[in-house]
């Protein structure tokens, strides 16, 4: 019975680890690769959330389809923060340290906002695919989570091959690497950051619908993620997607192991002291060098 | 002005506060006095690691929930008076400033950000899942309507004013003498380039974990009140966002390379929050907060310190030497 219960668990934790990847890949983008700490990601991540839920209860439009819909919105949105973030703070040269005090305002605006207009009742949204669940021998597939694990994996198989096989990914990669470089290079380091940073707030639309149709949400929901997926982020090395998704199941499968035997209300403490941990003794991540 | 006496002046200012307060005899304004008295310390306390050090903390309402749980353990164990209850809680914040400095101070300063957001909510767990304390139920504490102190009854709002008067009078003294020592030299030495200053022989991770152990215990400090001002505590209002964002917008606000950034970042955010909660609403509060730490810090990144610099008269050749330009 317990070995049944574990393997649903490992099972289950990998199909949440999956959703996780597909929030934490946007931190990887701007905090993994271009340095950027983009605390404010999750609120963006709710703010998808919202829009989602908006399409899919005025249209009646599916979640996931929503989201991805509003991408180039998103993509704009990316690229608008970016400039601002750009001119105040990368090329006036200030310390990273307002730029993080800037981030942690843009969260607070977002959430704020979004209490205004939408109040701090938990939204859900409706799906096709919500209620039913796949059984094999004692085996429990909900759809409601197996969707949006197919989702991110695809999401992340998307970014990793454009950013090692598309001209712009390489370039993504190389401005991480060195911008003074690519200059000599004649290719503009600032609006390549600008479009990567534009894709990780762009991939935060459909990281919000995924989260949506896992769980109700709340504007205040996102603080709670953004641990996790700082956590994810380092724990799979700060610039390798391959090592963040196995970051993420791995957080997943902890977490829903302690969920089955410790109860719920534990799981978030376990995420948070494996940051601490990881940032602690490996800070370079389970697969750096 | 030597350390003492202007602890004694700080002090002389909360006691013409207090008699002003009662001649009015509105307790409205001990409430509101209280709020923003506690904010200076816990601006105050941030300001010793953010501001000084360079390190920015998002955690400060962990450290400032420590404090106030910590006097709800204690109010539950048996009774102490309030100040000793005040101490214990700011040595209970200030060992977890200490074991979370240790844990992540030899990483960059994003790390450490992230690491003391996590703190938050990892703190906020073990309290939520810990019954001794009322859990997620949040616990009640039976505030004494009025309390005797040689010989003097006064209602326990004004004694905890004055405590929390006495505290913010302590913590800017403290933080305006560190400024001025050996030990801030050397914060203020890791703030503008840690490898150099490691390289100068500062002892960096040593002034840190000091910075961290200071900063951490006067937040405490400033939450170990808090049950007794409000009479319920649950963790979603001891973790509260606005502990949080305050404790870093106020002195992002006022200037954070001195002490006077926090305590005038405090007295106008705090007043203008109390103005906002009594005129629009207390989510509004948050609002105003946000969109004045994000504006500041793009158009004014030295605070309102660094405006009033700027614009006075005598600095302005300096700023205009060669070796000054460009690093404003």
């Amino acid at each position: 019975m317990t070995t049944e219960l574990l393997i649903n668990a490992v099972i289950a934790g990998v199909l949440l680890g999956g959703f996780y990847a597909a929030l934490t890949v946007g931190i990887s983008l701007s905090f993994g690769i271009l340095d950027i700490v983009n605390i404010a990601h999750p609120a963006f991540i709710i703010l998808g959330a919202y829009i989602a839920y908006l399409l899919n209860s005025s249209l009646g439009l599916d979640p996931i389809l929503a989201s991805i819909v509003t991408l180039p919105l998103f993509f704009g949105l990316g690229a608008l923060v970016y400039q601002v973030y750009h001119l105040s703070f990368e090329r006036r040269g200030q310390d990273p340290m307002r730029g993080l005090a800037f981030f942690f305002g843009l969260l607070i605006i977002i959430e704020v906002v979004l209490i205004l207009a939408f109040g701090v009742d938990y939204r859900y949204v409706q799906t096709a695919y919500r209620d039913i669940t796949l059984h094999y021998g004692f085996v429990d597939l909900p759809m409601r989570m197996l969707v949006p694990f197919a989702v991110a994996l695809a999401l992340v198989a998307i970014l990793i091959l454009f950013l090692s096989r598309s001209f712009t990914g390489r370039m993504i990669m190389a401005v991480s690497q060195d911008a003074v470089a690519l200059k000599l290079l004649a290719a503009d380091p600032v609006r390549i950051k600008r479009t990567a940073f534009a894709l990780s707030i762009a991939t935060a639309s459909v990281a919000g619908a995924l989260l949506i149709v896992i769980q109700p949400v709340e504007p205040s929901i996102g603080r709670e993620y953004i641990g996790r997926i700082f956590a994810i982020c380092v724990l799979g090395g700060l610039q390798s997607l391959p090592g963040m998704l196995v970051g993420a199941m791995l957080l997943g499968v902890i977490e829903s192991i302690t969920a089955t035997f410790y109860g719920p209300s534990w799981a978030p403490a376990v995420s948070f002291g494996l940051l601490l941990f990881a940032l602690a003794f490996r800070p370079a991540g389970l697969f750096g060098r | 002005m030597r350390t003492l006496p202007f602890l004694f002046g700080c002090l002389a200012l909360g006691a013409i506060a207090f008699v002003l307060g009662r001649a009015l005899g509105n307790d409205y304004l001990f409430f509101a006095g209280y709020t923003v008295l506690q904010y200076i310390v816990l601006a105050t306390g941030w300001n010793i690691l953010g501001g000084y050090t360079g390190y920015v903390n998002f955690g400060s309402a962990a450290f400032f929930a420590i404090g106030a749980y910590t006097s709800v353990v204690l109010q539950k164990s048996g009774s102490l008076p309030l100040p000793v209850m005040v101490g214990i809680g700011g040595l209970a914040a200030g060992l977890v400033g200490l074991a979370m400095g240790y844990l992540t101070l030899r990483l960059r300063g994003a790390f450490f950000a992230i690491a003391t957001l996590a703190l938050a909510v990892v703190m906020q767990t073990i309290v939520v899942n810990w019954n001794y304390v009322g859990g997620s139920r949040g616990a009640y504490i039976l505030r004494p309507a009025a309390i005797d102190i040689a010989g003097f009854t006064l209602p326990y709002i004004q004694y905890l004013f004055a405590t929390m008067a006495i505290l913010a009078a302590i913590g800017v003294s403290a933080a305006r003498a560190i400024e001025r020592s050996r030990l801030g030299f050397g914060l203020a030495a890791i703030r503008d380039d840690e490898a150099a200053a490691e390289a100068c022989g500062v002892p960096t991770l040593k002034l840190k974990l000091v910075a961290t152990t200071l900063s951490g215990a006067l937040m405490g400090m400033a939450g170990a009140p808090l049950p007794y001002y409000i009479g319920y505590l649950q963790p979603s209002s001891a973790f509260g966002l606005d502990y949080a964002i305050n404790a870093i917008a106020m002195p992002m606000i006022g200037g954070t390379t001195s002490w006077a950034g926090p305590v005038i970042g405090a007295v106008l955010l705090g007043t203008l929050q109390q103005l906002a909660t009594v005129t629009i609403s207390s989510v509004a509060n948050l609002l105003i907060v946000g969109l004045l730490l994000t504006g500041f810090v793009m158009v004014a990144p030295n605070g309102i310190l660094g405006l009033v610099q700027k614009f006075r008269p005598g600095r302005i050749a300096l700023r205009r030497h060669p070796l000054f330009r460009g690093q404003q």
